[in-house]
């Protein structure tokens, strides 16, 4: 059973953008007042049902309208036209540390803290060890925080915000924060989070995290829902829109590359093909530990000098698993005159059990990326299906 | 699903939808608002304990700073208005008149001045969490009144010192003078608290115009010396300061000497309106903070 826990009704927000914010220069400018002002819409007409128990990424490109409509949500910004309504109680960490003051000790600002974030003091106080352990900073906590190492501070923040007991879970961008294994220590605490059945809405440029902890992400574009599914779906319509935002990008510089005089060679991955024995197709289906041959052919308009050739091979989520070129591999690249054929081999290819797809692009001796094949290639990988993961082994079990 | 995330989903169902944010309108946003504060009780404590906590922290003499500051202005007064000037002629215990002025004064000047910034100085919260922003402008109120209550411990002993301790039917002066205070100065700190946010200059433009209206209460004069140049509606003016009858009021409450002083017309009835409607303008400046202050993490 679950419930809806938030209700966004075609939200909207617009920002009246002001130049000018004294006294003497609004009266200066009074007459023109108008053009001094500028709209903006950060988020146009969203309507959201999000059931409790649920984790939520918000992804999107930056000025997508992900941290406003997380401030909605929040309660810190009110919304143009449109309602948000809520149920249960609701902590935001949109900034660790929020609070924190300088001057007051580490135990004083967790207390403040705690309180800002909701916690009673006698919860904080039933919470001080625990929240001090987690930290790891027990040799600190009656030294003022202005002494902190900026690792320090962020530790003990989290800390704080990791031991709030809220129903409903408002994080943005605030994960990657400390070493290593504080890290994971938090990625666990979230886990914890979401078997208690609270809702946890992240916003997040890390792709990756997104489709690690959520199972629903939603996709913003210029202040609309663009997608809204399972992370592996929604996820897929980001990258392919980051991609051509890449492709614009690479274009860009070639162009940019022109005008200071370098000519641009317009050379292309024309054709990427693969095999494991038998014959060469766009498409292979292999077991893991099999040989694979990597199958490429560049075609060139001009002659191609001092070159090398990369090949990647990612998940369906576009996660890289593999990649490498014949610069990394010190290998010189002859001259090509019109079109070429190379082969990567790749013995052995132990790979997990799913579909991959294969990248290949033609690079210019500046690092200068001239063509990439995106998705040149698939390969499935059918395995026993007794391990999960994009490596493929094979475990023994015995009992000591 | 675990059997925890069960429990929880199921409560969750038995609560209603409620609107994310503070909620506009009169009647049902003031009671909302109250019991908006009434949760964040602890907070503001918290809050107030790091205005005075952080504010001389690091200094060596640490709280005496914030006694020696109307202490100091005691004895310039006392010596420049008082002896100089001679305005002390005329006023006995002239150190208690102008310290007992200075008290109330330093409270009403305190909470407007930095209750105005409070929103503005607070923009990293105000802008990464959602808490009734009046904590903001209502811990400072509590830190001004901390400082009170230290200069209100000193004027005390002086009297005792002097002999004069405050006794008598004039103490009824004093509750009545004190809300009337502290109403009036924390509808200001709001409302101009919510206004600094939009239009920086106002923090400046109080700070001059405390400076003014220091000298528009009888704090280093009195009254008496008033009344023998203002007459008539002049009279009604000044004494339609709210701050001129709370400083009337805390004199008739703390300077045992001027019990037979000269005292406006029904002074008692005067403080008692003005009391009421400070706090209706209380009230009122609430609700303007309430309606701004949806704006305010976005205009920081």
């Amino acid at each position: 059973m679950s419930t809806t826990v938030i209700c966004l009704e075609n939200v909207s927000k617009r920002f009246i953008i002001r130049k000018e914010k004294s006294l003497k220069e609004r009266i200066v400018n009074r007459g023109r007042s108008n053009l001094h002002k500028e709209d903006f819409w950060a988020l146009n007409d969203v309507t959201l049902d999000i059931a409790s128990g649920t984790s939520v990424g918000l992804v999107g490109p930056n000025g997508s309208g992900k941290s406003t409509l997380l401030k909605m949500i929040g309660g810190i910004i009110q919304p143009t036209s449109g309602s948000i309504r809520l149920r249960g109680r609701l902590a935001a960490l949109l900034e660790l540390g929020a609070g924190f003051h300088p001057d007051l000790t580490g135990r004083e600002n967790v207390f403040l803290n705690a309180s800002i974030l909701g916690l009673t003091r006698s919860q904080t106080e039933g919470y001080f060890d625990a929240i001090v352990d987690f930290s790891g900073i027990e040799r600190f906590i009656d030294t003022q925080v202005k002494f902190y190492s900026s690792g320090m501070y962020v530790r003990l923040a989290f800390a704080v915000a990791v031991h709030v007991n809220p129903d409903i879970l408002l994080i943005d961008e605030v994960l990657a924060v400390g070493d290593e294994p504080f890290q994971r220590k938090c990625m666990d605490r979230i886990r914890g989070f979401q078997k208690e059945g609270r809702t946890i809405i992240l916003v997040s440029h890390s792709l990756d995290q997104v489709a690690d902890i959520c199972d629903r992400a939603i996709v913003l574009e210029n202040g609309a829902v663009k997608a809204d599914g399972i992370p592996r779906v929604a996820l897929r319509v980001l990258r392919d829109d980051f991609e051509i935002t890449r492709l614009e990008d690479v274009e860009r510089a070639q162009i940019a590359a022109t005008m200071v005089g370098t000519t641009a060679i317009r050379a292309r991955v024309a054709e990427v093909t693969l095999a494991t024995d038998g014959a060469l197709a766009s498409h292979v289906t292999m077991r893991p530990g099999e040989d694979l041959k990597v199958r490429i052919r560049v075609e060139t308009e001009e002659p191609l000098d001092d070159w090398f050739l990369g090949i990647a091979i990612n998940t369906s989520l576009g996660q890289c698993v593999f990649a490498t070129n014949t610069k990394l591999m010190e290998i010189a690249l002859p001259r090509v005159t019109r079109a070429a054929e190379f082969q990567f081999r790749l013995p052995r290819v132990e790979l997990g059990e799913g579909d991959y797809s294969v990248d290949a692009a033609v690079f210019l001796a500046s690092g200068l990326e001239a063509h990439r094949l995106v998705e040149g290639a698939q390969i499935v990988v059918k395995a026993s299906g007794r391990t999960l993961g994009f490596l493929h082994l094979e475990p023994e079990f015995t009992l000591l | 699903m675990s059997t925890e995330a069960l429990v929880r989903a199921r409560a969750l169902a038995e609560e209603p939808l409620r609107a994310a944010g503070p909620v506009m309108g009169f009647a049902s946003g003031t009671l909302n608002s109250l019991r908006d504060l009434w949760a964040h009780r602890e907070l503001l404590g918290l809050l107030v304990r790091r205005e005075i906590k952080a504010r001389y922290k690091d200094s060596v003499l640490g709280l005496f700073w914030s006694l020696l500051r109307p202490l100091t202005m005691l004895l310039i007064y006392y010596v420049a208005v008082g002896k100089f000037l001679g305005a002390s002629r005329g006023i006995d215990d002239f150190a208690i008149y102008i310290f007992t002025g200075l008290t109330a004064w330093n409270l009403f000047a305190e909470i407007v001045s930095t209750g105005t910034s409070s929103i503005v100085a607070n923009a990293g919260l105000v802008k990464k969490v959602y808490l009734p922003r009046e904590v903001f402008p209502l811990s400072t109120t509590g830190s001004a009144l901390f400082n009170f209550g230290i200069q209100l411990l000193v004027l005390i002993g002086a009297t005792i010192i002097a002999g004069k301790l405050p006794n008598g039917a004039n103490l009824m002066y004093l509750p009545v003078s004190f809300i009337l205070l502290l109403a009036f100065a924390t509808a200001l700190a709001l409302l101009l608290a919510a206004v600094n946010v939009f239009l920086r200059d106002v923090q400046y433009l109080v700070e001059i115009s405390l400076m003014v209206l220091f000298w528009a209460s009888p704090t280093v004069y009195s009254w008496a010396q008033v009344a023998k140049v203002a007459h008539g509606w002049l009279a009604e003016i000044y004494l339609a300061n709210p701050m001129t009858l709370a400083i009337l009021g805390f004199q008739r409450g703390f300077w045992v000497s001027g019990a037979n002083s000269v005292v406006p017309d029904h002074l008692e009835t005067r403080l008692w309106i003005a009391c009421g409607v400070s706090l209706v303008l209380l009230w009122l400046c609430q609700r303007i903070f309430t309606r701004l202050q949806g704006n305010f993490a976005q205009e920081l």
